[in-house]
């Protein structure tokens, strides 16, 4: 009895052991170092010192290197990163930064106020070739309180400054006596951030290894690989291979082309909400598009929905407005109107467009009521869309004609010059949803953003006052207000947000899709030992 | 030597050409860097003009180009601020390497098959290249290029798809690594020179069919000379003469590069560096490259011109005619 009772005993021990053998790593209890993530970009990085990085692939690499004061968490809300904490004093005049005390440069220098302020001055000196002085340039002065604090005081409140001191701090101690504009450093950056420079051959790779000391936890996985790979078919041939571990699909791919059963084994695919959309702009200067009932009919016979499942294969979203859709300044009580082409025609009999002369084209004040969309060369979904909107046009009577400008000319000829009836392109949605470049009457001079020339003082007076306060149920009111307003108004036709559609190797483990994309959390990524494809410095 | 004078008039006509055709091409650098961002203003972007020295006018900004050149200062990018020579220096080796590589290939191929297809012209074999050859002169590179990666990269397995090194290079042993980048090499070395090759096998069957035509052929024959001696010795010398200037002239191309191959095998050549900054108007990078190609091509041609005098007795140039 007794020993039967010990042979259970143990068998159960046995079997516990066993779980604990079998099950308990695939619950993520041992995370392993090491491996490295290839990725691929189609450009160069041009220049990795992050106040005169402009472009895309440069930002990358920048993003791991480098941290700013402040960052945006997976829901898209502002949370400190370098600063531990902040106040805003003042009436929002006043912004005080708590640095956090356990920061050290990769070359072991501890990162203090000294280094915000210097990237402060660096900022705002004209003799740097900077593009990001804008924001900085409300600032009335930056004051060092001491090794930890710093005190911000702005000219007015502007609570986009807030999220601009996402804006990557640079060593002061290394930077110091240089000429930032011919810097080596540009080419051999020293950071804080989660990875540290190792490597850069022009047009070929660049290569980042973990920072061990980095001050949230040291990254998983060992090496960073950004390789530069500028033809797409390339991209693709080597993803076949499991030569790249994660790589932007185009609709068609993620579809058709990787639904293989050799995908299904090796990769995951994410489809991952927008961060840009697609317009129609009308120039408001122009009679033809100064009646709101001829823009709202414009929006009633154009299907969008039709427009997503076409151009982009179903992975876009329809939106109404011009914010990031899973943020808190998106409306969603703005609903995109129907498909509706016998209200659209009703609406622009009331505005005076009808038929009158029995040709089938709608006519204005006798004259055929037409005009010509422009887009720039090379962006093949942009000239689809504009031929449905075209061909859905003229089942109700409008004459629409399309101009594909090359792209130089395109900003330098057309855009800055005002030189358009109507322009297809795109935003980019920045997580800080101020747009006051692109939506205030103030900013409709020649080269500023506002280049449909829209004018609303109701608009305007939102604009200002969400620049003004740091409340953030204020300024959602704000936002949402101008959201509803602009989509009334229809000043452009608000089309889709495409989603970003990725592929990422299947040994990656510890991956947590989020409203803001997936990378960030990159540094709880992990590969198993056992799946492990690149060799590490790491025993 | 009067030549070499001549040289620079020609020089200063092309740079002077160039530099003018691309200021006039539509969209300046700084803005088509920062298009479209709302974070960059005008203001920022007038600011950044004038730091590159861009609201000069013209002929200043070719002056002081000019006077830069002369002193062997090639400028820096706009695009990263880093010196062109730099640039372009650090990328010299790979696309002169591959170059090399495939014209010595060319070379070693294309002429033994032209002299052997035109000895027995209308036989098997000349039919037979002659169809292979106008399919692979038909065929785009880039697309002749995707197929061979396919076949031997993916479905075979044998080579890597793009790029000069494997990631783990570093940690290779020195056999490894050159067995590494050979094994990367291949295919753009083999792409590369497939068209020269058909382009260049025709010329030389053409040429050979030409000479072999010639009475003098009958003559060397009648006396009693072996075959051998014939073909290689006085057709094989004849023949080769206009290859000489082909030659002559692909020396630029030693240096061009090709944009297409370099980017669909990720090779960090000088034909991807010069064609993005075309797309960029970055102006200090594109009149490097009219330097370097319009000096080649004039190098090119005077080097075959003096060739010929090696090659061919009959021509002589003399001072006094």
């Amino acid at each position: 009895m007794i020993k039967k009772f010990f042979i259970k005993k143990i068998s159960f021990w046995l079997l516990s052991v066993a779980a604990f053998l079998f099950f308990v790593p695939t619950l993520d209890f041992a995370q392993d170092y090491g491996d490295a993530i290839v990725v691929a970009s189609i450009a160069d990085a041009r220049n990795l010192i992050p106040i005169l990085a402009s472009d895309s692939a440069s930002a990358e690499i920048c993003g791991l290197l480098f941290n700013g004061l402040v960052k945006f968490d997976k829901d898209i809300n502002l949370i400190g990163d370098l600063a531990e904490s902040w106040e805003v004093r003042g009436d929002g005049l006043v912004i005080v930064f708590h640095l956090r005390k356990d920061v050290f440069w990769h070359d072991g220098h501890p990162f203090t106020a000294r280094d915000v302020e210097f990237t402060y001055q660096k900022l705002i000196d004209p003799k740097v070739k900077t593009p990001y002085s804008g924001d900085f340039e409300q600032i009335r002065s930056l004051e060092v309180i001491d090794e930890y604090t710093v005190k911000v005081v702005y000219k007015e409140p502007f609570a986009p400054g807030l999220a601009s001191w996402g804006m990557p701090i640079m060593p002061r101690h290394i930077l110091e006596k240089e000429d930032l504009n011919t810097s080596r450093f540009s080419r051999n950056p020293i950071g804080l951030g989660p990875y540290r420079f190792k490597t850069w051959k022009s047009q070929e790779k660049i290569e980042l290894v973990a920072n061990p000391n980095y001050f949230e936890k040291k990254p998983y996985i060992e090496r960073y690989i950004y390789r530069i790979i500028p033809d797409e078919s390339t991209v693709f041939l080597e993803l076949q291979a499991q030569g790249l571990d994660f790589v932007g699909l185009t609709p068609l791919q993620y579809k058709r082309q990787t639904d293989t059963p050799f995908f299904r084994k090796h990769f995951r695919k994410y489809r991952l909400s927008g961060t840009s959309f697609t317009y129609l702009g009308y120039n408001l200067n122009n009679p033809k598009f100064q009646d709101v009932r001829i823009r709202q009919a414009l929006n009633y016979a154009v299907d969008k929905q039709e427009i997503v499942d076409m151009v982009l294969l179903g992975y876009g979203r329809v939106i109404t407005g011009p914010y990031l859709a899973d943020s808190w300044a998106y409306n969603k009580e703005v609903k995109p109107v129907p498909y509706d082409p016998k209200k659209a025609k009703e609406l622009l009999r009331q505005a005076g467009v009808f038929n009158s002369n029995g040709d089938g084209w709608l006519e204005k004040d006798g004259k055929r009521f037409s005009f010509t969309i422009i887009t720039n060369q090379g962006n093949e979904e942009r000239l689809k869309v504009a031929q449905i909107i075209q061909r859905r046009l003229a089942d109700i009577g409008i004459e629409v004609k399309i101009k594909v400008v090359e792209w130089s000319v395109f900003l330098t000829e057309y855009i800055d010059k005002r030189n358009f009836e109507a322009v297809l392109l795109g935003w980019s949605l920045p997580r800080e949803p101020d747009n006051f470049d692109i939506w205030h009457s103030s900013k409709t001079d020649e080269g500023e953003f506002n280049f449909i020339s829209y004018k609303n003082p109701e608009v305007d007076r939102l604009l200002e006052e969400a620049r003004r306060t740091f409340d953030l149920e204020k300024r959602r009111q704000c936002y949402h207000r101008i959201h509803e307003i602009i989509y009334q108004q229809q000043p452009y036709m608000f089309l889709y947000s495409p989603d970003s559609l990725v592929a990422l190797h299947n040994r990656f483990k510890g991956v947590e899709p989020a409203p803001i994309g997936i990378t960030y959390n990159f540094i709880n990524w992990w590969v198993p030992k056992r799946l492990q494809r690149y060799a590490t410095i790491q025993p | 030597m009067r030549r070499i004078f001549g040289l620079v008039p020609l020089f200063l006509g092309i740079t002077a050409i160039s530099f003018l055709v691309v200021k006039l091409t539509p969209g300046k650098p700084v803005i088509l860097q920062y298009a479209l961002n709302p974070k960059v203003s005008l203001e920022q972007i007038r600011r950044l003009e004038k730091l590159e020295g861009l609201d000069q006018p013209l002929h200043i900004q070719y002056l002081n180009w000019l006077s830069n050149i002369l002193r062997f200062n090639f400028g820096y990018s706009l695009a990263d601020g880093r010196p062109v020579k730099e640039k372009i220096l650090e990328r010299l080796p790979i696309t002169l390497g591959i170059n090399l590589a495939s014209l010595v290939l060319i070379i070693l191929i294309a002429i033994p098959l032209g002299v052997k297809a035109a000895l027995k012209a209308g036989g098997l074999f000349d039919n037979f290249t002659t169809v292979i050859l106008f399919i692979l002169f038909a065929a785009p590179s880039f697309w002749l290029a995707l197929l061979l990666m396919q076949l031997f990269c993916i479905q075979l397995n044998l080579l890597p798809i793009s790029g000069i090194t494997s990631l783990d290079f570093e940690y290779f042993t020195l056999p490894q690594k050159i067995i590494d980048i050979l094994r990367h090499l291949f295919l753009p070395v083999l792409v590369s020179a497939l068209g020269g090759i058909t382009g260049l096998s025709r010329y030389m069957r053409a040429n050979m069919l030409e000479v072999l035509n010639q009475p003098y052929m009958l003559a060397c024959r009648a006396r009693g000379l072996p075959e051998r001696v014939v073909i290689y010795k006085h057709a094989l010398r004849n023949a080769i003469l206009p290859i000489v200037t082909i030659l002559g002239l692909s020396l630029p191309g030693l240096l061009g590069g090709s944009v297409i191959f370099e980017s669909i095998f990720a090779i960090p050549g000088l034909g991807r560096l010069f064609f993005e900054a075309a797309m960029m108007r970055d102006i200090n990078v594109i009149m490097a490259e009219v330097v370097l190609v319009s000096i080649l091509t004039m190098l090119g041609n005077f080097l075959a011109d003096i060739a010929y005098i090696y090659v061919d007795p009959r021509i002589r140039f003399n001072s006094k005619a």
